[in-house]
């Protein structure tokens, strides 16, 4: 063993020095890294205490439950139901194909959703959960749930979803929900954070658009701690948001129902107001579609579907669509010209089946005349050269402004998307946006509801009810918001002179009643709930050629107005059947039957029709019966 | 009275060495790595596995192996210097040329019940060569050029051998542990003044020239430098993972969040954290008192290792434990400023309390080392 010895003080020294040297070094790094912690944790312990809280604390909003929407009796229109879906969180998943490949072994998956669901995961962030299934029933999510092991990333998520009972029957009123998508965003007032829940529901179309901001309620806010995947680990606070205001609407589902199934089969729209409140009882568009198909957004080929069906069933006919009302414009024509004292109820205008006016011929739709013809009997039969003379004498501004006191040519203001204000033509109005001068023929073809002069559905039930009750009746269709009753439309007294209305009326009582009336096929027996009517032919094409020999585009429209009982008017009633033929034979059954239904509140006993009906009418209702909506699940749910 | 008999009469024998183990020494290791036990168990969420068992079981492990390297005489080891950085070179040589797999560099050498990097254990035997070379060297030699250029050899090697792994991060902690042997040596202050002024004059020449037409590194190079330096300037990884980890220390406070609460290790938006990052855990949940106390038990370790060694006679044990020493400070010092951000990201565990097996093996090695320098003492 080698042992240096002699210098060993001398290195002793050296080593001694120098291991001071360096651990003052050391000492003085040790002093710094101390005083760096303390200016860390205690100078600035309160900012990186709100990094670090922000770092964990996520704010997450509370969708609120939409409020409902329920019928005049408080049946359920519209309804929220907890939904189930699958979503997957990319990041965690791993292999994505694996996950689904092995979840489909679970669970059914769509594959049209799950195309759209795989181009989601690929271009979300890793950390986002995307949904792969939507609206899955409780024994899937069951499965997923015990089964979550084997399926990394995979979640089972409850919400609540949109559902319409009633399906087709409210689609044009109610309208339907949908995902939000950026061009709801100028419609919308809605504080954008809400929207920013995923597929968050807005109202689309109808009522649920229109009362978008009362029934959307307002988001709660949850303060969750999460970890960095953004994963919820617990639950820190909790304010609850405020669920949707509960819409009332003065529909009556069972004849809602009931109008849907009468005009299934047809491109038709018909409105049932109540005289007394302007109660929009029943307003269809016929035919309709499930709005529960738009809820989590429809797909591709029922879209292709609806939108080339050449009924067209995505729009509301009955307040969107106009027609000339043929006519059943008579009665605005009639009524100008006795307030406007150019005619004597009693006078009568001979009908040779047509009139030269300004070098035309005008025909009669009775190419051979109806001779000597009054006011009672020109509605009646509906001859027309009686109100080519009324123009004449009357001047289209009288005519123009009759039909607008009698709610044509006018928007009412209704919460229903795209309400049409129709037309009721005037010489300045031709000036401005025809660019021509008024001639005498647009009067007269004005005068039979023709030409320029167009009405919907709606607006012609209006127009009934008017009549019926010489009060300004404005259409109402939410009864209360929030259990606060709304407004209703009763309406003052128009002024009118009741002896020309009443004149009015009976020729309209004769109509459906009288043995020569254009309506009596379409009567009712039961005394106690006549009805007063009117028919309509509307042309769409200039050449009269017989109905049946042209293609279902060319055919005329058919309508009828009516209200009943005639003598306390309940109920009015307009039915516009697109190209239907003649108002008589396709409007008219259908409009009677209606009524019936609504005066009865159910299915009418078979007294009420003509004998001979009696037949066809319970096979009818038998057919009827089997094919009306019920609502789905529990349509018990009362408000 | 000569050395033999000095040695034979007083220097303990059999069993006795036991009473002459540096007791304190061995309370305070086996106090940090408590701490880290405790850490471990609560980055798990309270639980022993995955990491605090196993840690364990390792402390044991090298606190047996601390036990016995010490009983054994000094000499022995001062003998197995060579053979001991020879090694070790030629494991990073086999790493260099047959470690290489398919994920990039890997640096250790499965043995089965560990994974050991030949670059921890240089560590180790650069302290133990250049304190037997100097040992041997006559003092008055010791700062001529040659044999100055011999140990600077001796250091450069295996530095270079671990840059190409590559890991900068520990060929800088070699080469810094080796200079400061060297310094603990005697050699002369002029080489390190030399040494240390070009240094400065490189760096500064590097990022002075920056920007004119005599620019030194590439644009790219000059990027990567600025992140190496300051990691939160690149927001993605090594920026995030500072960023988080400062969140974590700073906002523990003065007494922290307590144990197991802390957010930021629990909800893992800390990086790492129960290797390279988990002083900050205990920072968090502890606070400043915390961090603090851990700071000054690493500094009771130091202390009595300098005080061992300066009281220590023989040259070989003195520079031996003076190198240990320094070598387990630089760990602890480059760790704590990475995560307070003040150094660059480079993956150095913090001593005795990361979870990690060869660093914790080969750290009590070393200490075995500094116990048998201070159980053979000259008396």
């Amino acid at each position: 063993m080698r042992r240096p010895g002699r210098d060993n003080a001398q290195s002793q020294k050296a080593i001694t020095r120098r291991g001071l040297i360096i651990a003052g070094a050391q000492a003085l790094f040790m002093g710094g890294l101390a005083l760096r912690m303390r200016y860390m944790q205690v100078d600035q312990a309160d900012e990186f205490r709100l990094l670090a809280d922000e770092n964990r604390i996520s704010i997450r909003l509370l969708p609120p439950a939409r409020g409902r929407i329920f019928d005049r009796n408080g049946e359920v229109v519209a309804e929220n139901v907890p939904s189930y879906r699958i979503t997957i969180v990319p990041e965690e998943a791993g292999d994505l194909d694996d996950v689904i490949a092995r979840l489909a072994r679970l669970v059914e998956l769509d594959p049209e959703e799950l195309e759209r669901a795989q181009r989601d995961l690929k271009q979300a962030r890793g950390d986002t959960a995307v949904t792969v299934a939507d609206r899955v029933s409780w024994d899937d999510i069951s499965r997923v749930a015990v089964n979550t092991p084997a399926l990394p990333g995979v979640a089972p998520e409850v919400g609540l979803s949109r559902r319409y009972p009633h399906r087709g029957d409210y689609a044009h009123i109610v309208g339907y929900v949908g995902p939000f998508a950026d061009r709801d965003r100028e419609r919308l007032d809605a504080p954008e954070q809400l929207l920013r829940i995923p597929r968050f529901q807005v109202g689309k179309f109808g009522i649920e658009a229109a009362h978008e901001n009362q029934l959307r309620g307002k988001a709660g806010t949850k303060r969750v701690e999460v970890n960095v995947r953004g994963h919820v680990m617990r639950e820190l606070e909790r304010q609850e948001g405020q669920p949707g205001t509960d819409v009332q609407l003065t529909l009556d589902s069972g004849l809602q129902s009931y109008v849907t199934a009468r005009l299934s089969g047809e491109s038709a729209a018909a409105t049932v107001m109540d005289c007394e409140t302007g109660d929009i009882v029943a307003c269809v568009s016929s035919p309709s579609f499930d709005p529960n198909l738009f809820v989590r957004g429809i797909s591709v080929p029922d879209y292709r579907e609806l939108l080339e069906n050449k009924y067209r069933p995505l729009p509301n006919k009955a307040v969107q669509g106009i027609y000339p009302p043929g006519s059943t414009f008579k009665m605005v024509t009639v009524l100008a010209a006795l307030e406007a004292g150019t005619v004597d109820p009693e006078e009568t205008v001979y009908c040779p089946g047509h009139l030269e006016v300004a070098g035309r011929r005008f025909h009669c739709w009775k190419r051979a005349g109806h001779g000597n013809v009054d006011l009672h009997r020109s509605l009646r039969e509906s001859c027309d050269v009686y109100y080519y003379e009324l123009a004449l004498r009357t001047g289209i501004e009288n005519i123009s402004a009759m039909a607008k006191r009698l709610g044509l040519g006018v928007k009412h203001d209704l919460p229903l998307t795209s309400v049409a204000a129709g037309l009721a033509p005037t010489k300045d109005w031709k000036r401005r946006v025809r660019g021509a001068e008024w001639v005498i023929g647009d009067s007269v073809n004005a005068a039979i509801g023709q030409g320029d002069v167009l009405a919907s559905p709606l607006q012609l039930a209006v127009m009934t009810a008017r009549l019926a009750t010489g009060r300004s009746v404005t259409p109402r269709v939410i009864k209360s918001i929030d259990g606060v009753e709304s407004p209703t439309g009763h309406g003052d007294d128009m002024g009118l002179n009741e002896n020309n209305l009443r004149r009015i009326r009976q020729a309209m009582y004769a109509v459906s009643n009288n043995r020569r009336g254009t309506a009596y096929g379409s009567r009712i027996i039961e005394d106690a709930f006549r009805m007063a009517g009117k028919t309509g032919t509307s042309q769409v094409r200039s050449a009269v050629v017989d109905n049946n020999s042209v293609p279902w585009e060319e055919r005329d429209h058919a309508l009828f107005v009516n209200y009943a009982p005639f003598d306390a008017p309940k109920y009015a009633v307009s039915v516009v059947v697109e190209h239907g033929g003649g108002g008589s034979k396709a409007a008219a059954p259908i409009a009677r039957d209606i009524t019936l239904q609504a005066l009865y509140g159910e299915d009418p006993p078979l007294a009420a029709y003509p004998s001979k009906d009696r037949g066809r009418i319970r096979s009818q209702q038998e057919e009827l019966r089997r094919v009306r909506t019920r609502p789905d699940g529990d349509g018990s749910d009362r408000a | 009275m000569s050395y033999l008999e000095y040695t034979v009469k007083t220097t303990p024998t059999g069993l006795r060495k036991v009473l002459y183990l540096n007791w304190p020494l061995a309370i305070l290791l086996t106090a940090v790595a408590s701490v880290g036990f405790l850490m471990l168990y609560s980055v798990s969420g309270g639980s022993f596995s995955p990491w605090a068992e196993p840690q364990m079981k390792r402390y044991a492990l090298g606190f047996a192996v601390m036990f016995i390297v010490g009983l054994v005489p000094i000499w022995f080891w001062r003998n197995m210097a060579g053979v001991a950085y020879g090694l070790s070179v030629l494991l990073l040589l086999v790493v260099e040329f047959f470690g290489t797999s398919a994920g990039g560099s890997q640096r250790w050498i499965d043995l089965g019940f560990m994974r050991l990097q030949p670059s921890e254990l240089m560590k180790i035997s650069l302290v133990l060569f250049l304190a037997a070379y100097y040992d041997w060297l006559p003092l008055k030699k010791k700062s001529h050029p040659l044999w100055v250029l011999i140990p600077v050899l001796i250091i450069l090697l295996p530095a270079g051998l671990v840059f190409a792994q590559p890991d900068l991060g520990t060929a800088l902690l070699l080469i810094f542990a080796g200079a400061t042997m060297m310094f603990f040596a005697g050699v002369h202050w002029a080489y390190f003044a030399v040494v240390i002024s070009m240094g400065v004059g490189l760096v500064v020449a590097v990022f002075q020239s920056r920007g004119t037409s005599w620019q030194i590194l590439k644009n790219y190079q000059y990027d990567r430098l600025d992140i190496f330096l300051d990691p939160s300037s690149d927001p993605l990884d090594t920026g995030y993972h500072i960023t988080q980890s400062k969140i974590a220390l700073g906002s523990g406070g003065w007494t922290g969040k307590g144990f197991m609460q802390g957010t930021q290790s629990r909800l893992n938006f800390l990086p790492e954290k129960h290797t390279d990052f988990i002083f900050t855990t205990l920072a968090e949940e502890f606070g400043f008192v915390g961090g603090f106390s851990l700071l000054l038990l690493y500094a009771l370790i130091l202390l009595f290792c300098i005080s061992t060694a300066l009281a220590n006679r023989d040259r070989f044990s003195s520079l031996m434990t003076l190198g240990i020493a320094t070598t387990f400070f630089l760990f602890f010092a480059v760790n704590m400023s990475m995560v307070m951000g003040m150094a660059p990201v480079v993956g150095v565990p913090l001593p005795l309390v990361s979870y990690g097996g060869s660093a914790m093996l080969i750290l009590m090695l070393g200490f075995g080392f500094v116990q048998s320098a201070h159980i053979h003492k000259p008396r």
